[in-house]
């Protein structure tokens, strides 16, 4: 065993574990945030997820058609994107709670996790429809900023490219966002209060509708976020690969305790360096005995070993208490 | 109200059985019968480009081809399947077209993982299947009368791959990686023993089925410096592999076999790939003088370039309706046996050279190609050099 590349390459594992928490935990928060109000599970939030990116793909794609994307700064394109895949998620978020979620929300609760589930295959098909019919693709590419593929190299094995420290500016920006605006605002004192009793909300002059619309307008808009960041990161999106990511940042929710804010960002982390950790060292440490392909297994070994010894997340479940 | 509904439910039962129904035994009964070929081939998914050239190449030739069948009363048509490049998809196409008497033959697949499971299906009833770009050995290594193919071998293709790396590209360290397939896996272990054998060193070997994001496996690698890095796989998850490794700084050279035969390749990864290697067992219609004609003839009827291996899925059909003719002596509907059996006798001086089964229905003489990507413009594939050419025998025997 080579012990000078498996100390080498662990700057590096470390900041790709990040980047991949930071993105399950932009994810994990529209989990979160529905489960935190109405405790049930958004399982379309992954279709919700990719949609930003595609949404930002088209944008981008727009620009560059229109000779604009190599015209603007980059900051300035990346910010066009963002804004727009944020609205274009939050905005389906709200739709899809309005057609599918609303009329069902006195129904027992599997009924509403059903009608998610049939609105994640029915959102997968839509986006493939539409770009088969818009594009004629499958597979759609983020077009290449030169700038944000820039490098530094700190030491011979680590090296940053711009892009990933945007997407580690970017989501903790947007968590200190949410963090403010949940905590620090009207509209977040009455999120807070319809996620404690809806019925004492409502009798406190507080619209309970429009309250969980914009929890998932707010939860949808990060996801988007999250899904133009992947998109940027990754460089390549097809209308089926928000369904792992966004498996996983549910995993991520509960492990950080679901209903919990701080508790996704924290889960997110977790599951992120876990899985860099396990697929790069793996087989440089069982001489290729088990591989990369081994690193969800082991990712989620320790999630179930961290559920056994604290069931309700590593910050604790948040479910409004019942007087 | 339940009641009500029940028998709504067996009413609407009871018409569509009776509409359906007749429609159905009237098919066969134009003329003395129809003739049907499919194709199984990805048309929808991220490998449609080349799931889609298989089928149009089919189509071509069924096409060009049919009139001697026509002649004799038959109606003579093409059925495309979709398998989505997946087994289980695959399979049960194949039991429909073993259960539609009329078809008598199979083009297909494209990805030897779905060919394999399938060709077990058509075996039971001796449905003749002749692959245009199966090139796992393990699709005729079974021995299966009715199973053909027109490409090359992995068994083959993997050693050139790394006699090319070992000769040409004068690697001594190679890190491979795969896509868990049955087609991918299986050419990069040809690949990573003949370059043990060469005295390469492999410093990594690995499986992965993640198609964004590949940093952790590019962390390692990298660190490890390999000459040549190898992607046993398709195109659609090689692409972004070979992106994200040149910007995280990667060196090496890339170097992969078939499955990165296709535009999406650059499409996909843009200038990152630009002057890497592959092999392939099915050359660009610029080398083979015959196929130049077929090329323009495709463009114009489809308005776009044949993407590789439907060159072979012409050759692949014109054998199978020669061998219909051929069987159906006397202009009486030929038995799916008869079919096979003369598919495996056929020979054909095909645009893809001349064509033979041997006694497994690999091709007698196969071609070998090792070419360079040219240019970063997806619509230039076409102009990719080729660097070496190869004919060589399928093994002889299987090792079983």
């Amino acid at each position: 065993m080579d012990v000078a590349l498996l100390i080498g390459i662990f700057p590096q594992v470390l900041l790709d574990g990040i980047i991949l928490g930071f993105m399950y935990a932009l994810i994990a928060l529209g989990y979160t945030m529905v489960y935190g109000v109405l405790e049930f599970i958004n399982f379309a939030h992954s279709e919700i997820f990719i949609v930003g990116a595609f949404v930002g793909v088209e944008v981008m794609l727009g620009l560059k058609s229109a000779g604009l994307l190599d015209g603007l700064p980059w900051p300035v394109v990346l910010v066009l994107v963002l804004v727009a895949g944020m609205a274009g998620s939050g905005l389906l978020a709200v739709t899809v709670e309005r057609v599918a979620y609303r009329p069902l929300r006195n129904a027992p609760r599997l009924i509403p996790l059903i009608s998610a589930i049939g609105i994640s295959f029915f959102l997968q098909d839509m986006i493939r429809l539409f770009e088969s019919l818009w594009r004629n693709a499958f597979n759609l590419v983020y077009p290449t900023l030169d700038a944000l593929n820039l490098r530094f190299e700190l030491t011979e094995t680590l090296d940053v490219s711009v892009k990933s420290l945007v997407v580690i500016g970017g989501a903790l920006g947007m968590l200190w966002a949410l963090h403010m605006i949940v905590n620090r605002t009207k509209v977040g004192t009455a999120i807070r209060a319809v996620a404690e009793d809806q019925a004492a909300a409502s009798l406190m002059g507080i619209d309970v509708n429009r309250i969980i619309s914009l929890t998932f307008l707010i939860g949808g808009a990060m996801g988007g976020a999250a899904g133009v960041l992947f998109g940027v990161q990754y460089g390549l999106i097809n209308p089926y690969s928000g369904f792992i990511p966004g498996l996983k940042a549910f995993t991520a929710a509960v492990l950080g305790g679901i209903g919990n804010i701080p508790g996704a960002m924290v889960g997110g982390l977790v599951l992120g360096l876990l899985e860099a950790f396990a697929a790069s060292y793996l087989s440089l440490l069982t001489g290729g005995a088990f591989g990369a392909e081994y690193k969800d297994i082991l990712a989620f070994s320790i999630l179930i070993l961290i559920l056994i010894f604290r069931p309700k997340g590593l910050l604790g479940e948040v479910v409004r208490e019942r007087a | 109200m339940i009641r009500h509904r029940i028998h709504l439910v067996l009413a609407l039962a009871a018409v569509l059985a009776v509409a359906l129904g007749p429609v159905a035994s009237d098919l066969g009964a134009q003329g003395k019968g129809t003739i049907k070929i499919a194709t199984q081939s990805p048309l929808s998914g991220g490998q449609a480009a080349l799931g889609e050239g298989i089928k149009l190449g089919a189509q071509l030739a069924i096409e060009k081809s049919k009139a001697a069948l026509e002649k004799q009363g038959f109606k003579v048509d093409l059925v495309p399947f979709d398998d989505q490049a997946k087994p289980d998809v695959g399979v049960a196409n194949a039991k429909n077209i073993i259960a539609d008497k009329d078809i008598l033959a199979v083009i297909g697949h494209l990805n030897s993982g779905v060919a394999i499971p399938s060709s077990e299906v058509y075996k039971e009833v001796s449905l003749a299947m002749i692959s245009p770009a199966n090139t796992n050995p393990v699709v005729t290594d079974r021995g299966y009368p009715s199973v053909n193919r027109v490409c090359g071998r992995d068994d083959v293709q993997g050693v050139v791959g790394s006699e090319f790396a070992h000769a040409t590209m004068k690697a001594k360290s190679v890190y491979i990686i795969h896509d868990k397939t049955p087609y991918g896996q299986g050419v990069a272990e040809f690949f990573r023993d003949d370059a043990k054998k060469k005295g390469l060193k492999v410093v990594g070997f690995e499986g992965t089925e993640e198609k964004s994001n590949f940093d952790p496996i590019i962390t390692p690698m990298k660190a490890q410096n390999p000459d040549v890095i190898y992607f046993g796989g398709i195109y659609d998850q090689a692409a972004p592999f070979f992106k994200q490794a040149r910007e995280k700084g990667v060196k090496g050279k890339f170097l992969g076999p078939d499955g990165m035969d296709s535009s999406d390749l650059t499409k996909i990864a843009g200038k990152a790939v630009v002057g890497m290697y592959y092999t392939s067992a099915a050359g660009p219609a610029s080398v083979l003088p015959k196929a130049k004609a077929f090329s323009e003839e495709f463009k114009k009827k489809f308005g776009k370039n044949p993407e590789p291996y439907a060159a072979e899925a012409y050759d692949a059909a014109t054998i199978a309706i020669k061998a219909i003719e051929a069987a159906a002596k006397g202009g009486k509907l030929p038995s799916r046996e008869d079919v096979a059996t003369a598919v495996r006798k056929a020979k054909l001086a095909g645009i893809t050279g001349d064509i033979e089964f041997d006694a497994k229905g690999d091709r007698k003489k196969a071609l070998y190609f090792v070419l360079q990507v040219a240019s970063e413009d997806p619509g230039k594939w076409g102009d990719n050099k080729i660097v070496k050419q190869l004919t060589i025998a399928a093994p002889a025997a299987a090792k079983k």
